[in-house]
């Protein structure tokens, strides 16, 4: 393997690990609050033991995400120390802001795990939920730093030089919005599926019933909502890319050709060679309509991209399809469970409901990864867009396959212990 | 600005050894405390650190943000040179922050805690290993941008005498901070008068350690102790640091927690002031001469002004945020864990 793939792919797992903890930290002290506050205002037991249940898992989770946080704030030296040496300075500010936010999360963190009957009751709430408010917020700023190097703005780059730098208008950069709304969004349809599917499989096992209804309502609630309106937010994200990082689009949507009533391709496979789509379900007009708001308006296509600065094609359009089908098979799920909700209450404790919900766990987490794999893959050949190339950002130094293999090694590990950890948490929880 | 963003990166560094290097030496004294003592050390530190630890170690990334956004030409040639080092410190951090973090919340105790512990205690040794190496090794003189082969340039730049001693040093220094924190901890007369007991042994191997440093650098062809008490700042550091030893020794005796905690703060605190004085502005040094200043290398004029103001506005809401959190679960005592 190659040294720069190596870094690539070690990032890329890197990234991918973390992402997963970090969702879920930004996520479940919101879930778990909520459930926090019925017990405060109701007092009824069972939610003082969702809380707790859910507390442990945070804690669990939060340890994981933090840690794989702390390696990527090196391996960002590590693997890109060209990218840094120029990039540090400009879009520093979102981390530093990020570092304060996630200071102030640990801390609460501090204080609402172990604060149980030592605080007063309210004012150890409150730390619960500054603990989801100030995760989801370290989640905006970090998504500040990625939508820079797709939007990068805040310096003037002339003659290979990085200068008039302004982290302000680094941090404000055009992607920012559409990214971390995208990306909120995300991690609470992720962790809302996954933590109702989790409570479905206890209900259909019949276990500890009204503990496990109770959680399962917060969390699909929070699931459903969100996975309505990410599809919003998908298509101001994707009106965004189709202005700014045409060729981006043009990869996710495996459109070879400009043109105007540009179709939308469904499914399929990208022919790079023959610059087709084989075997795909096409809307005509769709995707002008999508990307422009206009039938009409032309699409630009990798026809017109230099073919040095396309990103890996089939990649790209294939996580966008995963990422897009699953997001509406969620969706569907969701309407659903609303309309259960609204007209056929008797059916919430139906088998075939439940069993939808577990097989749609790991879903947002999929639809995660493939989303970040789009606009990660999708932004090649640039780590800055339009200015500095992945392949001029990568460290000197040789062997980085093995440093790959290991952090992989450890990743997975991590991993399955994790996933075995929560099995036991479940499982003692039956008893 | 350029100077307070400076005292920031001084300032966490010294936070990360003193809050940080407690938390570390939690796991370090583990492994020098004999199997009858094991379980009570283990309980008091746990149920001590346990609140706080996510927060002590956040002055690691804190330090690391400040070099990347303020200093970077400096974190990128750390990343480059050290790169193997560092990659033994992330291991370290990831065994540790998980470890830790499972023995406590795993919801069945049985012989995975067998598992656990023994990776907790291991990675709470190599990390403050290593993070000794990288330090040591910024200022030894050992990173060669002038390294023809794999060997000098990633090898050499920090395995030699100098740096594995400070690594070691460093460990000691993290065990002495955790064997005086202990001794507030406990309640029990006689759990009190062990950890006294153990915490002056531990003052004669964290000064056994240094000693080593001196020898090893003499091993290296550095001059460290011109470095150190070649001005008079390092000199004063150096006895004020000696004489609160004496001071603590009788304070020891007399059970004064707080003061004792003190102390060793400003022991360690001299000695990063000793060890860093000399070569301000020069954060590395490198071979050839080449050394990289924390003056001429910083980062552009705007990107220091709105670092240092985050770094100003931040500190506003996490010290004190910090501080409660220190001082209830202090006040608390021991607690059990949250279970």
């Amino acid at each position: 393997m190659d040294d720069f793939l190596a870094a690539r792919l070690q990032m890329a797992f890197s990234l991918g690990f973390h992402i997963i903890f970090a969702c879920i930290g930004m996520v479940m002290p919101f879930f778990m609050s909520v459930a926090h506050f019925y017990w405060l205002r109701t007092k009824k037991e069972v939610y003082k033991d969702v809380t707790k249940a859910w507390s442990r898992g945070v804690a669990i989770f939060f340890a994981t995400g933090a840690v794989s946080g702390t390696v990527l704030s090196f391996e960002l030296g590590l693997l890109w120390p060209k990218f840094m040496e120029h990039a540090g300075p400009i879009f520093g500010m979102p981390f530093s802001l990020e570092g304060t936010a996630f200071f102030i999360e640990a801390i609460a963190l501090g204080f609402y795990l172990y604060g149980w009957g030592k605080l007063n009751a309210w004012f150890h709430w409150i730390t619960g939920v500054v603990v989801g408010v100030s995760g989801l917020l370290s989640g905006i700023l970090v998504v500040a730093a990625n939508s820079w190097m797709n939007s990068p703005s805040g310096f003037d780059f002339v003659d290979g030089q990085y200068l008039n730098i302004d982290p302000i208008k680094a941090m404000f950069n055009d992607a920012w919005f559409t990214q971390a709304l995208h990306m909120c969004v995300a991690a609470f349809v992720s962790t809302g599926f996954a933590v109702a599917g989790v409570h479905a499989l206890m209900i259909l096992r019949g276990n500890n019933l009204e503990f496990h209804n109770k959680a399962f309502r917060i969390a699909a609630i929070f699931a459903t909502v969100a996975a309505c309106l990410q599809p919003l937010s998908g298509d101001l994200s994707a009106k965004d890319v189709a202005v700014r990082q045409p060729a981006k689009l043009a990869a996710m949507e495996a459109h070879f050709h400009t043109e105007k009533m540009a179709p939308l391709i469904i499914g399929g496979i990208p022919d790079t060679l023959n610059k087709r789509v084989d075997y795909a379900i096409k809307i005509p007009g769709a995707l002008s309509f999508m990307a422009t708001g206009d039938f009409n308006k032309e699409v630009k296509g990798l026809d017109q991209i230099p073919k040095n600065e396309q990103p890996p094609i089939a990649v790209t359009h294939y996580a966008f399809q995963i990422m897009v089908g699953l997001g509406m098979m969620m969706v569907a799920l969701s309407l659903l469970y609303f309309f259960v909700l609204w007209k056929k209450r008797h059916w919430l404790w139906k088998n075939w409901l439940l069993k939808l919900f577990v097989f749609a766990t790991p879903l947002g987490f999929i639809a995660l990864e493939a989303g970040w794999t789009v606009t990660e893959v999708g932004r090649q050949p640039w780590i800055i867009h339009g200015v500095m190339r992945t392949a001029d950002a990568v460290t000197p130094m040789p062997g980085i396959a093995y440093s790959f293999y290991l952090f992989t090694g450890v990743y997975v590990s991590l991993a399955v212990i994790v996933t075995v950890l929560l099995y036991r948490q479940i499982k003692y929880l039956r008893s | 600005m350029i100077y307070v963003v400076i005292v920031f990166l001084w300032t966490s560094i010294l936070l990360y050894i003193l809050l940080g290097g407690a938390d570390f030496g939690a796991g370090i004294i583990e492994l020098f405390t004999s199997k009858a003592n094991r379980a009570k050390t283990r309980k008091t530190m746990y149920n001590a650190i346990g609140p706080i630890w996510e927060a002590n170690h956040m002055w690691l990334i804190i330090a690391v943000v400040i070099l990347f956004v303020g200093f970077p030409k400096i974190y990128t040639t750390i990343s480059i040179y050290l790169h193997i080092p560092l990659v033994c410190m992330l291991l370290g951090i990831i065994a540790r922050g998980t470890a830790f973090v499972f023995r406590n919340y795993d919801a069945v105790k049985d012989e995975m805690q067998r598992v656990y512990t023994p990776i907790f205690v291991y990675s709470s040794l190599i990390t403050p290993f290593f993070l000794g190496i990288i330090a040591a090794s910024s200022v030894s003189g050992k990173i060669d941008p002038a390294a023809a082969d794999f060997l000098s340039a990633y090898v050499y730049s920090w395995l030699n005498w100098f740096s594995i001693s400070v690594g070691i040093f460093t460990v000691s220094i993290c065990g002495f901070l955790a064997t005086i924190f202990i001794i507030g901890q406990t309640t029990d007369v006689q759990n009190r008068a062990h950890f006294v007991r153990k915490a002056k042994r531990t003052i004669f191997v964290v000064m056994f350690c240094g000693a080593l440093v001196f020898v090893a650098a003499y091993l290296d062809k550095i001059p460290l102790i011109e470095w150190i008490f070649g001005g008079w700042p390092g000199i004063i550091a150096i006895t004020a640091a000696s004489v609160s030893l004496v001071v603590m020794f009788i304070a020891l005796n007399q059970e004064r927690q707080i003061f004792i905690r003190l102390l060793a703060g400003f022991q360690v605190t001299m000695i990063l002031f000793a060890a860093t004085y000399t070569h301000f502005p020069n954060i590395v040094l490198m071979k050839g001469n080449a050394n990289l200043s924390l003056l001429t290398h910083q980062g552009q004029f705007k990107a220091i002004e709105s670092l240092g103001y985050a770094l100003l506005i931040g500190s506003i809401f996490i010290l004190p945020a910090l501080f409660y959190l220190i001082y209830i679960f202090q006040k608390k005592g021991q607690d059990e864990s949250p279970h």
